[in-house]
């Protein structure tokens, strides 16, 4: 026996757990009462500045989520299971590894289920008959010749014993996971407007500038609405550049992000602006140049030797659905036209045509999140669930066959065995295994 | 005839549920048993048709999705569960009398669904942040968890109940209560609920992180709804730990039942409607 150590103890008790989780329960309503992540002004507005003082004291405020004494309680959870799992783990194996071959016979007399019987052949032979009855029933078998008798043993399901382990484990695996995210990782946003390129976002909470090591582009971004005016989609189409050289594209959505370099960016809110994103191509000569104007300006295009502007445009709430455009090239009549946000036309001119589209500017509001720890916590949640169903479903079966040789010359049985759960379902394997074994 | 309608009736089919399965336990009457199963599981067919119906019109509508994403299609699905789930048991361990215990709570979550203010029944289209596969995972494995959690609080309270009286009279088989399972295989049927639920459960919280990282980069953010689905998942915890470890069982296993489905409520009811009220009355 290895000398107990009352620290030891204290720190594989189980007690110290249900403790450590009631705890953790209990204050765990505290913040979900109490809003995280306002400001001190908002918490002195609400409760006053005394309640406001004596919550930050408390650390209840601005987030008691990630306040030393929530993180304490945390971490003695993952000591708690650590050293319960040290303290366990060794024996647990050492039932696993155990050579069953040497249990007495005194142990086998007195488990449940056991069964007795007889057969006319000697041991050696009854024993041949009963290992092939057992290996159509999927039982692997094992044997030990003793005094005057031959034990069988055939076991299933032994690793299922490391289910608990495996869900302490997988605990600990996803708290490593959440601590890698929040060392080598971070969270933040940009606003970013259509056309323009950035290299930075700005973190959460201290809005502080991080370097992306590339860039980023939003080259279009739009709404796409249900009839019923809900919106259905939000889009918006980004580029990477790096050294000026796109690396990579995607149109992102809501649930479905961009990574580059393990940053991820996902769609998340945007900005309407109040002007505009045109582009016009002369079709003879292709030359296409984009503007962005403002509501009911002129505006020159040097190169198509074009002048226009938006004149009307007709909203629904903040987004624009129709725009009508005024474009003139000084050779005959000014071109006056409506088109749908977003659309292209072709307009006739006297002597050229021009695709003219016309959108609404947007900036696409992204969330940019780098977390190296994500696939640690994944990992760690599938192991949860494996350790869960063996832990809860699964058991170690055991059946040992003792043949005793009688002075006739035939054999008597004694079979008995036992599984560490669901020992009903186990009685039940146990007796057709009997039924089978009887045909012998 | 359209899926409200079907989904209506199943409100009216499972208060008759209720009523046949509380005769067979107050006035014993063996004969009703069968009739009150088979009932139930026509209320159930109609009720299943009718979430299949809902989905198909969601299609016709030009929606397409699956009707698991609001509170009313949610509280149809949590009812459809907890009537799934107690006729695998009735059926697995042979009895009916919890059937007394199990569906009232699925009546009393469809006449929520059905006549509660504030609940809309309207099919509409999802919005952009629900458009996600991990979304309907993570619906349906929570309320499966939900619904078992349910189910063994309604054993626990059968068991409380049978518990009281037998302390009180020593022998009582001719008595109400002399119909229900012996304590032994309640305690065992709320353990094994318990564990199913708590499987489910977790894998409901897991695949709502990973819906959560997916549209918004971060898997846990500690909002009151992940916390209190957190705080539920402890007491279960606890509850198992000091099953398995501690030998508690019975009555204090048969309360902390009890006392985890008021979390689940909570998770489910309360985050949405009592929280959300104190934050929008604290800042007013
Ligand atoms: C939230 C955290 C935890 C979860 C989800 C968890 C989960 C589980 C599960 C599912 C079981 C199997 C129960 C059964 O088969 O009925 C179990 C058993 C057990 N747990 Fe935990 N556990 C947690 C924390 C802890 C902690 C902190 C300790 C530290 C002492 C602990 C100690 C044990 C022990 C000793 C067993 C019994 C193992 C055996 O002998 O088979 N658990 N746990």
């Amino acid at each position: 026996m290895k000398n107990r150590n009352p620290i030891w103890d204290f720190f594989a008790s189980v007690k110290l757990a249900l403790f450590t989780l009631f705890f953790l329960s209990t204050t765990s309503i505290i913040g979900t009462i109490i809003p995280q992540k306002e400001t001190t002004q908002q918490y002195i507005e609400k409760y006053g500045e005394a309640t406001a003082n004596l919550f930050q004291i408390l650390s209840i405020t601005p987030d008691m989520y990630s306040s030393a004494w929530f993180l304490s309680l945390l971490s003695l959870l993952c000591l708690n299971l650590i050293v319960c799992s040290l303290d366990r783990f060794p024996g647990v194996w050492r039932q696993i590894k155990a050579d069953n071959l040497n249990t007495p016979l005194s142990r086998l007399e007195k488990m449940d289920p056991q069964r007795r019987w007889q057969l006319d052949n000697p041991p050696e032979s009854t024993a041949i008959a009963l290992k092939t009855a057992l290996k159509t029933s999927g039982w692997k078998t094992e044997e030990r010749k003793l005094d005057n008798a031959l034990l069988l043993f055939a076991q299933k399901g032994g690793m299922t014993r490391t289910g608990v382990y495996i869900v302490h484990a997988s605990i600990l695996v996803i708290f490593a996971g959440a601590i890698i995210g929040s060392i080598l990782g971070f969270k933040g946003s940009i606003m970013l407007p259509e056309t323009k390129t950035t290299d930075k976002a700005y973190a959460f909470g201290t809005n502080s500038p991080i370097d992306l090591g590339f860039e980023i582009r939003c080259d279009r971004f739009n709404i796409e609405f249900y009839d019923n005016g809900m919106p259905k989609s939000y889009r918006s189409q980004l580029v990477i550049l790096e050294n000026g050289k796109v690396v990579k594209e995607k149109a992102i959505v809501v649930n479905d992000p961009l990574s580059y370099k393990g940053i991820t960016f996902y769609q998340s809110s945007y900005e309407p602006y109040p002007e505009f994103l045109i582009t016009i191509t002369n079709k003879k000569t292709g030359l296409s140049e984009t503007a962005i104007i403002p509501y009911q300006q002129q505006r020159n295009l040097e190169k198509n030797d074009l002048r226009f502007g938006i004149i009307n445009a007709e909203a629904q709430g903040q987004s624009v659905s129709r725009i009508k455009i005024w474009l003139s090239d000084d050779k005959g009549e000014p071109s006056l036209f409506w088109l749908d946000d977003g659309e292209q036309v072709t307009v006739e001119r006297a002597q050229n045509n021009f695709t003219v589209s016309a959108k609404q500017m947007y900036a696409t509001g992204l969330q940019v999140a780098k977390d190296p720890g994500v696939w640690t916590v994944y990992t760690g949640c599938a192991l949860m669930i494996i350790g869960l169903i063996v832990a809860f479903f699964m058991s170690h079966q055991r059946i040992w066959l003792y043949i005793r040789e009688e002075t006739d010359g035939k054999s008597s049985i004694l079979m008995a065995g036992n599984a560490n759960k669901n020992k009903a379902g186990f009685e039940k394997t146990f007796q057709a295994l009997t039924q089978t074994m009887n045909k012998v | 005839m359209n899926s409200s309608q079907l989904i209506g009736i199943t409100t009216f089919t499972y208060l008759f549920s209720t009523i046949l399965y509380a005769a067979l336990f107050i006035f014993k009457t063996k004969r009703l048993g069968p009739v009150a199963t088979v009932f139930t599981l026509i209320a159930f067919l109609i009720q299943t048709a009718g979430i299949g119906l809902r989905w198909l019109e969601s299609y016709q509508m030009g929606v397409g999705r699956a009707p698991l994403t609001n509170m009313y299609e949610s509280v149809v699905f949590f009812a459809w569960t907890i009537i799934l789930i107690y006729l695998i048991i009735e059926w697995k361990f042979k009895t009916r009398i919890i059937g007394a215990f199990a569906v009232p709570f699925a009546f009393l979550a469809m006449a929520y669904a059905s006549f509660a203010s504030g609940i809309t029944k309207e099919i509409v289209p999802l919005v952009p942040a629900l458009q996600s596969n991990w979304l309907i995972a993570h619906v349906v494995t929570c309320f499966i968890g939900y619904a078992a959690f349910t189910v063994a609080a309604g054993l626990g309270i059968m068991y409380l109940i049978k518990n009281t009286s037998e302390t009180r009279q020593s022998t009582n088989d001719s008595t109400l209560l002399g119909s229900l399972p012996p304590l032994k295989v309640l305690d065992d049927i709320t353990h094994k609920t318990m564990i199913f639920g708590f499987l489910w459960l977790s894998i409901g919280i897991i695949t709502g992180a990973i819906w959560a990282n997916s549209a918004w980069g971060t898997y846990w953010s500690w909002d009151p709804k992940e916390t209190w689905s957190l705080i539920t998942w402890f007491i279960y915890a606890i509850t198992l730990h000091a099953r398995y470890t501690r030998g508690w069982g019975g009555t204090r296993i048969a309360w902390l039942a009890i006392f985890g489905f008021i979390s689940v409520i909570f998770t489910y009811y309360g985050v949405n409607f009592l929280l959300a009220g104190l934050h929008s009355y604290g800042s007013n």
